[in-house]
């Protein structure tokens, strides 16, 4: 059974200048995770509020838990969560005063609302900045309380638009153990995100977008295997480049990429490959200034389907203040 | 549609919540009609011939009630223009909560507001000589009466706080219009010493009709400017009533549609 379903979506802006939907066409399977993968102004947010309700398209059909998101938008918002891009809460409110009230216009009752804002806090470790108006929270916290406050009703079908953007490496591992509890309730969810990294962890499929279209889809290791999975790159000495060339060649079993004093080259055996490397280069008395493998990027990811960088396409100034393109 | 009421007290209910957690704008919004009252009172009042037993501050009471109610408009779309920026108003959205609710409970804060600010200010109006004559029923309908238009004029906040994209566009635009009508009316000053094509404006301007529907309904005499024969001048009660119906029927089921329409 298929939760999500969209076809052949279309939604232009100023009149028509701007597609920000380019006949975008994806699913997701019942209790799975979808990650819609694309930079900056590829319409991840676009399709996102569509499918949540927000926003209707100019011509394509769409259908969350099977029903039609078009033609009956109220039976929808009673089965999904949303979590936007950037953090929807009252800021003048404690996150307990957010998560009650969310629970009101749930028609939870009060002794419930009260319960359930509880439970959620503590689940997202805030019960001791519960009763600490939102402005003082930290990215963090604030997108951990965003997130508490999709999940007042145990959601069939989970939204969340770049749950990570803006948060600082620490921030970001926790989301992600957050919401990797989360899916083990079972629940589908579609994720979107820039990070390759990200859709990496977190899900079981990812669709690539640009543009306003699905350029490619598959699983992260299917998709890697397309962009030529990770690279190894060595720096050393100038004296040294024509033998460590040699190794690197050797183990890759492809063609080496020499940039200054950093040689590189594609891997398909991750750590085996750079504990051979090392061995050689020890071997050959070689001190490298710096080793490393690198995991695709979605930068890689772009330039091998479809040729180009991932462009950031022109954004609204307001729309733009967190998050970059890195 | 069974929620409808439940869930926008539940919407008013954080209003009244975030006034609690941010109390200064609860007092910075009553002292500012206060010190209107003050100023008028103690600057003009002494220059100003109201030719009214008991002095200027009885015709300037109605006038500083009306003016104030009016910028229910503004704050109105002031707080709904910031939800949506936010991206509460995206939230809501997304909720399975009675169509109406989001904007139907702000009028009622908005309105809860209001009766907070009208009870302050009659406070230092009577402290400085403000004297109704009228008696308990009719100065009881007065404030129904400003409590009403302070309501029909937060639907037209709502309307406004949805079509623009800034509170602070909103900001300009609700002083742009608020200032203009209530000094081009006989709230402050009597318009007969105004071109007749103001004094036409000014005898049909909303505020000019509550300012005298209140004037009326206070007990006072002199209609303080009204050209003698005009229809409004003479009907303000019926007047003022027309006009709050009207903003009510027309912005009401506009507000809701363009809630439900609006996506940013
Ligand atoms: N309200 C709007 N008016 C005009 N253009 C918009 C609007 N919303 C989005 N866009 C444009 O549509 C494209 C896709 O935007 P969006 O879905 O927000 O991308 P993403 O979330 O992937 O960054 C961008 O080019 C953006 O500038
Ligand atoms: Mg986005």
């Amino acid at each position: 059974m298929k939760s999500i379903t969209a076809q052949h979506l279309v939604k232009t802006y100023r009149n028509g200048q701007v597609r920000a939907l380019d006949d975008l066409t994806l699913d997701v399977e019942e209790g799975t995770v979808l990650s819609v993968l694309g930079p900056n102004g590829a319409g991840k947010t676009t399709a996102v509020r569509i499918l949540a309700t927000l926003l209707k398209p100019d011509s394509g059909i769409a259908t969350v838990a099977g029903i039609d998101v078009i033609k009956h938008p109220e039976k929808v918002r009673e089965l999904i969560g949303l979590s936007g891009q950037y953090a929807a809460v009252d800021e003048t409110l404690t996150g307990w005063d957010n998560l009650v009230m969310f629970g009101r216009l749930y028609h939870l009752g009060k002794a419930a609302s009260i319960k359930r804002a509880e439970d959620l806090l503590e689940r997202f470790s805030l019960t001791e900045s519960a009763k600490r108006p939102i402005k003082t929270y930290s990215g963090g916290m604030r997108r951990r309380l965003d997130l508490a406050a999709s999940l007042i009703v145990q959601p069939k079908v989970l939204f969340l638009d770049e749950p990570t953007t803006g948060l600082d490496p620490r921030g970001r591992q926790e989301m992600w153990g957050v919401i990797q509890e989360l899916v083990k309730g079972g629940v589908t969810l579609l994720l979107t995100t820039q990070y390759l990294e990200e859709a990496d962890q977190l899900a079981d499929e990812i669709a690539v977008i640009d543009r306003g279209k699905v350029i490619a889809r598959g699983t992260s290791d299917a998709l890697k295997k397309q962009v030529g999975g990770e690279r190894l790159e060595i720096t050393v000495e100038n004296s040294d480049i024509a033998k460590t060339q040699e190794i690197i060649a050797r183990i890759s079993g492809t063609a080496t990429h020499t940039d200054v004093r950093t040689i590189s080259a594609p891997v398909s055996t991750g750590s085996l490959a750079l504990m051979d490397a090392l061995r050689a280069l020890d071997e050959a008395t070689i001190h490298p200034l710096d080793i490393a493998l690198k995991r695709p990027s979605l930068d890689d990811v772009f330039l091998s389907l479809t040729g180009h960088v991932a462009e950031e396409t022109v954004e609204e100034p307001a729309k733009k203040k967190r998050g970059g393109k890195k | 549609m069974k929620h409808t009421i439940s869930d926008s007290i539940t919407i008013t209910k954080r209003q009244l919540l975030q006034l609690a957690r941010i109390p200064e704008v609860l007092v910075f919004s009553t002292i500012q009609p206060v010190m209107f009252v003050l100023l008028f009172r103690f600057v003009f009042g002494g220059s100003i011939a109201s030719g009214q037993p008991g002095g200027y501050v009885q015709l300037l009471m109605p006038g500083i009630f009306v003016q104030t109610v009016a910028f229910t408009l503004a704050s109105t779309a002031i707080g709904l223009a910031e939800d949506m920026k936010k991206g509460l108003i995206d939230r809501f959205r997304s909720l399975p909560i009675s169509r109406g609710a989001v904007v139907i409970g702000r009028t009622f804060g908005d309105a809860l507001l209001n009766i907070l600010v009208l009870t302050v200010m009659a406070l230092a109006g009577y402290a400085v000589g403000w004297r109704p004559t009228s008696g308990g029923l009719k100065i009881f309908s007065a404030f129904l009466f400003l409590f009403m238009f302070g309501y029909a004029l937060s639907w037209i906040g709502i309307f406004v706080g949805l079509s623009v994209k800034e509170a602070r566009t909103v900001q300009s635009v609700g002083f742009l219009v608020t200032f203009p009508l209530t000094f081009l009316s006989n709230a402050f000053a009597p318009t007969t010493g105004m071109p007749r094509i103001l004094q036409y404006f000014a005898e049909w301007n909303p505020v000019s009709t509550m300012v005298a529907a209140c004037r009326q309904l206070f007990g006072l005499k002199n209609q303080f400017g009204a050209t003698a024969n005009s229809w409004p001048s003479q009907h303000p009660l019926q007047t003022s009533l027309m006009y709050m119906v009207l903003l009510m029927v027309v912005f009401i089921p506009l507000s809701i549609r363009k809630y439900k329409n609006t996506s940013n």
